[in-house]
């Protein structure tokens, strides 16, 4: 079936299987590697993306779901070198490890102060409870995303 | 992890639902938010040869008072129903249910009707609707009709729905200033329920249970100790009276019996009884 997905501003139209998922579609189709598959069962939230401006797991769509509809990934969110405050905050406050949740936790975190522009700790930490961080480094992740709500980025 | 091909159709409309699965038969699903049936697909579980997408179905999202009662279509997502006012005033137990469901990523693509088809026993809104006396419409060839909660969730992932019927609304009596309580114990915060509990508390007391067995049960007995004057702590030892909790990776039948009483009684003693 033909699909056509606006990514980042771009749009991609191709002819894929029903069955392809929307985080493969991404991957291979739009050769955007940014987005990870971690768990593959909706649970860890490495593959968050935004979809019409909400954080999905887009392990768990199928891109003929997304067809017609607005996707943006980790890749879309930087304008030109300047990072995303919220990639701002998470280099500034040291909130990955290993990295391989991080462009989830970008996404997911992004989409929450949307939701909820101005979150106590306690929020942050339940609205990512869909991320999971296998190095478990969720404290500083937490930081970023506060530093990122009160606007205290680009400081250092 | 990949599903097995099928054929996907988009609907147009409701009707346009009803004839494809009528067309279709047994072998189509419906597919509205997708986070139960896909993982059931990706584990291969499920195998549906065709899938009928009503997710693009706007016209069944919405959350409107009806009167006498409170409307919700079946296409609502959970976080619409988690942050709705009309729901924080007037049935907050509902609201404050969808907002127990997996995650803000799931709560965004998931949906009310899609998790009350699905018939999972250890979904979090069943136990609540069946406490609340909650009545579903549904919609066939043949036109419409309305299943009470209690008549709905007929074995592990099977409901009165026939092949060729959608879901299309929840009615939920409105319960502004009543007490509630719903207690969810798991693992992770984003997990099903390993044990759960549902209670409603207006004039009589409405007890439900999560994964307590291969539906969502009504803690019957639980509901006639407090009918006839029984303490939070006594009626919540009846919790798993007649119920058969299923064994798992996470917790054996015993252990759940036990923690049937615990949240039960959690429950009970947060709706004030």
């Amino acid at each position: 079936m033909k699909v056509t997905v606006e990514v980042n501003g771009t749009t991609y139209s191709d002819d894929v299987e029903p069955r392809l998922l929307l985080v493969h579609y991404i991957r291979e189709n739009c050769g955007l590697t940014g987005t990870n598959v971690g768990c593959d069962t909706s649970s860890c939230g490495a593959c968050t993306i935004h979809l019409n401006g909400e954080s999905v797991k887009s392990c768990t769509v199928l891109a003929a779901q997304a067809d017609g509809q607005k996707v943006t990934t980790i890749e879309g969110l930087a304008n030109g070198d300047e990072l995303h405050p919220m990639q701002q905050a998470f280099h500034e406050n040291h909130a990955l490890q290993c990295g391989y949740c991080t462009p989830g936790m970008i996404m997911a975190s992004v989409s929450l102060l949307d939701e909820i522009p101005n979150p106590t700790e306690a929020q942050v930490r339940e609205g990512l409870e869909g991320n999971l961080c296998r190095c478990t480094g969720y404290h500083n992740i937490v930081k970023a995303v506060l530093a990122a709500a009160e606007g205290k980025v680009g400081a250092q | 992890m990949i599903p097995v091909a099928f054929d996907y159709k988009r609907a147009g409309s409701a009707e346009e639902a009803i004839a494809l699965l009528a067309e279709y038969g047994d072998e189509a699903k419906l597919l509205a938010g997708g986070h139960s049936l896909l993982p059931l697909m990706k584990l291969r579980l499920a195998t549906p040869s065709v899938l009928v997408d009503v997710g693009r179905l706007n016209d069944l999202s919405y959350i409107t008072d009806a009167g006498d009662h409170l409307a919700i279509g079946a296409l609502t997502r959970h976080r619409d129903v988690e942050t709705s006012e009309l729901l924080a005033a007037q049935s907050p137990l509902l609201a404050h249910t969808a907002g127990n469901v997996g995650d803000n990523q799931v709560r965004h693509r998931g949906t009310i009707g899609g998790s009350v088809a699905h018939a999972d026993p250890a979904s979090d809104l069943p136990a609540t609707l069946l406490a609340l006396g909650a009545t579903f419409v549904a919609k066939g060839p043949g036109g419409e009709r309305t299943i009470a909660a209690t008549d709905f969730f007929q074995g592990f992932l099977e409901s009165a729905l026939a092949a060729d019927e959608l879901l299309t609304e929840i009615r939920v009596p409105k319960t502004p200033g009543a007490g509630w309580g719903y207690q969810k114990f798991n693992r992770r915060a984003q997990d099903w329920a390993i044990v759960g509990c549902s209670v409603i508390r207006n004039g009589t007391t409405g007890v439900a249970l999560v994964n307590m067995g291969s539906t969502p049960l009504r803690a019957t007995a639980v509901e006639q100790a407090i009918a006839q004057g029984a303490s939070a702590k006594d009626a919540a030892e009846l919790a798993a009276d007649g119920t058969e909790p299923p064994s798992d990776l996470n917790a054996s039948p015993d252990y759940r019996r036990h923690l049937a009483k615990v949240l039960v009684r959690r429950a009970l003693e947060a709706a004030g009884v």
